[in-house]
């Protein structure tokens, strides 16, 4: 029972991170329907940065401020600027083959010019475990619960309770009704993209420590972010999560009960069931067909 | 026939003639293209013709090279091997686009990463069945009607002319009427549907056709190289087809001939090398090759064939 509950726990805070990273995603979708194949390069590049700026002695807080920065103006205001502004106007699929293009040429950057070996990542939770009623529940899982759920409690905060949020609700929903209410549509999607950046460097300090730093790391994060985002149902902030959740507890489950192997294997086989039977995701609501 | 496939048909003949004066390692190098010409053609259906993205050609690769290495080293003859690995990849193609492409296309592309992630642990995972990491070894070259195809030049002839024929059936695949009804999809899906075609259905045709096709290449793959492990069917593999089909020239029939090209012959060329600069450009060359993506899409979306379409098209309009 006590064993069933921990596996519980941890799948969830790792659920909780997929949710976050599927955040980002939909984000981006939803305000500018940029579909980000490069996701798990975004989180990849973070992780390296705050690597090399605690090896040139920074400390992981600040390390992770000037990533912050950093990823903001690159992978935000540059990735935006430079490569979505000017793929717009050819439609989508040129954009998505170039954010595959960026893949490949993120990846092999890192691999030729720093290196293919996986690099420790020290974990901004401390050590060891808490034991209640028998329960062992490791910090970083708590550590990790706290922190996603604060985030995503800000977001919504953020969405629901300010102007601009409020904004960025209408450029997701319509985007010419938000141009005929006077809302600055490309600023609020600016804003989006900016954020997508922060997001992806929380996700990256919270899955580093486990998937370790290396150049082809951001391939199963991404891939999982998609997945939450599809199962859950893209057009709403709960089923994201609940996407992301899913997916981090039955990995885990069939880790442990099942075969460790082909954990990997469980979001694709989720994902086909769920757009199998409900192809809006499990929360979504079904979209009209645009013409 | 008319002068461009006679003009064809004298450059096929030049490289089959060129090719006994090769080096060993030059004509392997052209028998590795005209497999991976195989399974990226198939992804040109998909892609170029229905407009679909697939990142699990790879997979479909690997599957048809497993399956024939396990057959054809328990004794199964090649060509009854070959159909085999076919149907099985077409099946699997419309097993995993069926859930995909009944919601919005650009799932199809998620199903496939996944997919493509799936079969890989499955190779490297399965021991019993794919020998793990340790891969299969010393799988037989075929003997064909009593010709021994084992030799590298024999074999060479062999894939090209394999590969010729595969070209042939997919070429008269499109001109069908059949085919014609891919090429109404991938213009206007809306008044495609709206005239009668079944958008669904030849969606998911042209991706399983194109699944089949990278079947068939993986045999001839396993039978090349005589050694297979998970490594060439990783998800990078899928990704380097999917943009060699969209440098090329998506939508266009010899697309895919020029954009495998940039990904299998240049890479091994400056492999090849003696010079310190191309040595250093081979460990950026990936990089360098996702850069040229990026910027292609920008400034040419339609892929290196469509340059001339472009180039007249803005000449006409300058007049």
């Amino acid at each position: 029972m006590g064993e069933l509950v921990q596996l519980l726990v941890s799948g969830v805070a790792v659920g909780a991170i997929y949710a976050l990273a599927a955040l980002g995603f939909t984000l981006l979708w939803q305000a500018s329907g940029t579909i980000n194949f490069a996701l798990g390069e975004f989180v990849m590049l973070p992780a390296f940065s705050m690597l090399l700026l605690i090896a040139a002695g920074a400390p992981l807080w600040l390390a992770f401020l000037l990533t912050c920065a950093l990823s903001m103006l690159v992978l935000g205001l540059g990735f935006k600027r430079l490569m979505v502004d000017p793929l717009m106007r050819h439609g989508v699929i040129p954009l998505v083959v170039a954010t595959l293009g960026l893949t490949i040429a993120l990846k092999t950057f890192v691999r030729a010019g720093f290196s293919a070996q996986a690099h420790p990542f020290a974990s901004p939770f401390p050590d060891g475990q808490m034991s209640l009623l028998g329960i062992n529940v490791s910090y970083a899982d708590m550590g990790t619960l706290l922190l996603a759920g604060l985030i995503v409690l800000a977001l919504q905060a953020f969405v629901n309770k300010t102007v601009t949020g409020r904004a960025m609700q209408a450029v997701a929903q319509n985007t010419d009704a938000a141009i005929v209410l006077g809302i600055d549509v490309k600023r609020m999607v600016l804003y989006t993209f900016l954020m997508n950046a922060a997001l992806m460097v929380v996700v990256a300090l919270l899955i580093t420590p486990t998937y370790l730093a290396k150049f082809d790391m951001g391939d199963a994060i991404g891939l999982k972010a998609f997945f939450a985002a599809i199962i859950g149902g893209f057009n709403q902030t709960r089923g994201v999560l609940l996407g992301g959740v899913l997916i981090g507890v039955l990995e885990n489950l069939v880790g442990f009960y099942i075969s460790p192997a082909y954990k990997e294997g469980v979001a694709l086989m989720l994902f086909l069931a769920v757009i199998l039977v409900r192809p809006e995701g499990l929360l979504g609501r079904p979209e009209e067909r645009k013409v | 026939m008319n002068a461009k496939s006679a003009a064809l048909f004298v450059f096929l003949m030049a490289i089959a003639i060129a090719a006994a004066f090769m080096k060993r390692s030059d004509v392997y190098l052209l028998t590795l293209y005209c497999v991976f010409l195989m399974a990226t053609m198939g992804l040109n259906l998909t892609v170029g013709f229905a407009g679909q993205m697939s990142l699990g050609q790879a997979a479909f690769f690997g599957i048809g090279a497993y399956h024939a290495a396990i057959l054809m080293k328990l004794g199964w003859p090649f060509l009854a091997v070959l159909p085999g690995s076919a149907i099985i990849c077409f099946v699997l193609g419309l097993a995993l686009g069926f859930p995909a492409l009944r919601v919005q296309h650009h799932y199809l592309a998620f199903a496939t990463l996944g997919f493509n992630a799936l079969v890989f642990l499955v190779m490297r995972n399965e021991e019993k069945l794919t020998g793990g990491t340790y891969g299969i070894s010393d799988i037989p070259r075929p003997t064909l009607f009593g010709f021994d195809l084992s030799g590298h030049l024999a074999y060479f002839y062999f894939t090209l002319v394999s590969l010729i024929l595969l070209g042939l059936l997919l070429w008269w695949l499109l001109r069908s009427p059949w085919g014609r009804a891919f090429a109404a999809l991938r213009d206007n899906p809306i008044r495609a549907e709206s005239l009668g075609v079944n958008i669904t259905a030849y969606t998911l045709l042209a991706f399983a056709i194109g699944a089949a096709c990278a079947g068939i290449g993986g045999v001839y793959f396993a039978s090349l190289v005589e050694f297979i492990e998970p490594g060439p069917f990783h998800f990078s593999t899928s990704l380097t087809m999917l943009l060699a089909v969209i440098v090329g020239g998506s939508g266009k029939f010899f697309g895919p001939a020029l954009g495998t090209v940039v990904i299998v012959l240049l890479p091994e060329m400056l492999r090849a090398s003696s010079s310190p600069w191309l040595k250093f450009m081979q460990t950026w060359y990936l990089a360098a090759f996702g850069i040229a993506v990026v910027l292609l899409m920008v400034w040419l979306p339609g892929g290196l064939l469509s340059l001339p379409e472009k180039l007249s098209g803005k000449m006409g309009r300058g007049k």
